[in-house]
């Protein structure tokens, strides 16, 4: 499955990827990086499709995404 | 351990853009604007030969950001310093970052003019509605009704006019060869962002004249909104006033 790995200490917990996601597979979670900002959280039980909606939407690329290559 | 899928990275971060992180406040489209431009800066191969004028304003800092040249323009001259950055290295790449109240404001007499000469280089306008370094005061392109911190009460058209719509502006003077009005509010937007940048990069590279791209962008701090809010504003109340589209493309077949 496709996913999404989250720079933390680049996440200012904007929130934008949370509504760019079409599958939901991002919230705002309670953990704090060294910025004092509560960062994104991933979560691929919604099937990350790899659209990468979500990195191309965040202001502060603390986003990375792998897409599942096609068999 | 079972087998691993097969797994391609699909989205990093442009290699012009350097590795550290951004001054910007959560949820400020100037992020996401830096990197469109970074892309098509990587996207052209240009890194080595692009010069940038950059503004007075949130975003005076990016040349900590560009890994490219970047001359310090004074506040609202970045279009004339580009002039003379793009006659002295005609080779070069020439951009200018500006927002509203450097380009709009202070800057009206140099981005008419360079428009007007039809000079070839590319300008890239971040219109926030707003003075967003200086605290949020009211900009030409604040919009009627909008709380500034000059505007305690809203802009009154009766008092300071009605928004400048730039890029119509600028659009019928016969030296612009490209004008289009963009947003990054959401996927469809910002793929028409990348569209639009990527045409004026190949106005300036093909020789064909002056290329400006406006970008509708949010400043949650100074709307005193949440980034979610103040990325709804530009799709709603900023877009009804400036319509989102391609004005002028005068190569277009
Ligand atoms: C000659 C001069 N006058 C005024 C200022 C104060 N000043 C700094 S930034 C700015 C406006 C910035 O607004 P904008 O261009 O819209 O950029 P933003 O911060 O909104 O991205 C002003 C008036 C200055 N630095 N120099
Ligand atoms: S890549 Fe697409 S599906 Fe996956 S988390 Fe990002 S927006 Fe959601
Ligand atoms: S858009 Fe980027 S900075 Fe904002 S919450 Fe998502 S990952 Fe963090
Ligand atoms: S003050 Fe506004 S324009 Fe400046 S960084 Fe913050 S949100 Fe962006
Ligand atoms: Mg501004």
């Amino acid at each position: 499955m496709s996913k999404v790995e989250v720079v933390s200490e680049r996440c200012k917990g904007c929130g934008l990827c949370v509504l760019a996601c079409p599958k939901k597979n991002l919230s705002l979670g309670d953990e704090y990086n060294a910025q004092g900002y509560a960062y994104v959280k991933f979560s691929s039980d919604g099937k990350c499709t790899g659209c990468s909606f979500c990195a191309e939407l965040c202001p502060d690329m603390a986003l990375r995404v792998y897409k599942q290559e096609k068999k | 351990m079972s087998a691993q899928p097969k797994l391609k990275k699909v989205f990093d971060r442009p290699q012009c853009l350097k590795d550290v992180p951004y001054h910007y406040c959560p949820g400020c489209h100037h992020g996401v604007i830096h990197r469109l431009l970074a892309e098509q800066i990587d996207n052209f191969g240009l890194r080595g030969k692009t010069l940038g004028a950059a503004s007075v304003g949130c975003s005076v800092l990016i040349y900590d950001y560009f890994d490219v040249d970047i001359v310090e323009a004074p506040h609202g001259r970045a279009a004339a310093v580009a002039t003379g950055l793009k006659r002295a290295r005609p080779d070069s790449f020439v951009f200018t970052y500006q927002g509203d109240g450097d380009l709009a404001a202070i800057g009206t007499a140099e981005i008419v003019h360079a428009a007007n000469r039809g000079e070839n280089i590319t300008v890239v306008f971040v219109n926030n509605a707003v003075f967003g370094m200086t605290g949020g005061q009211m900009a030409p392109t604040t919009l009627e009704g909008q709380v500034t911190t000059t505007s305690p009460y809203g802009r009154s058209a009766a008092e300071a006019g009605l928004p400048i719509r730039v890029t119509e502006m600028l659009s019928t003077l016969e030296g612009t060869a490209y004008a289009a009005r963009v947003a990054v509010d959401n996927i469809k937007n910002l793929k028409k962002a990348k569209a639009a940048l990527k045409r004026a990069v190949t106005y300036q590279q093909k020789g064909w004249g002056f290329s400006f791209v406006e970008f509708l962008s949010s400043c949650p701090t100074n709307w005193k909104m949440t980034p979610e809010e103040a990325n709804a504003r530009v799709g709603k109340e900023m877009a009804d006033y400036f319509p989102l589209g391609v004005y002028k493309d005068v190569r277009a077949n």
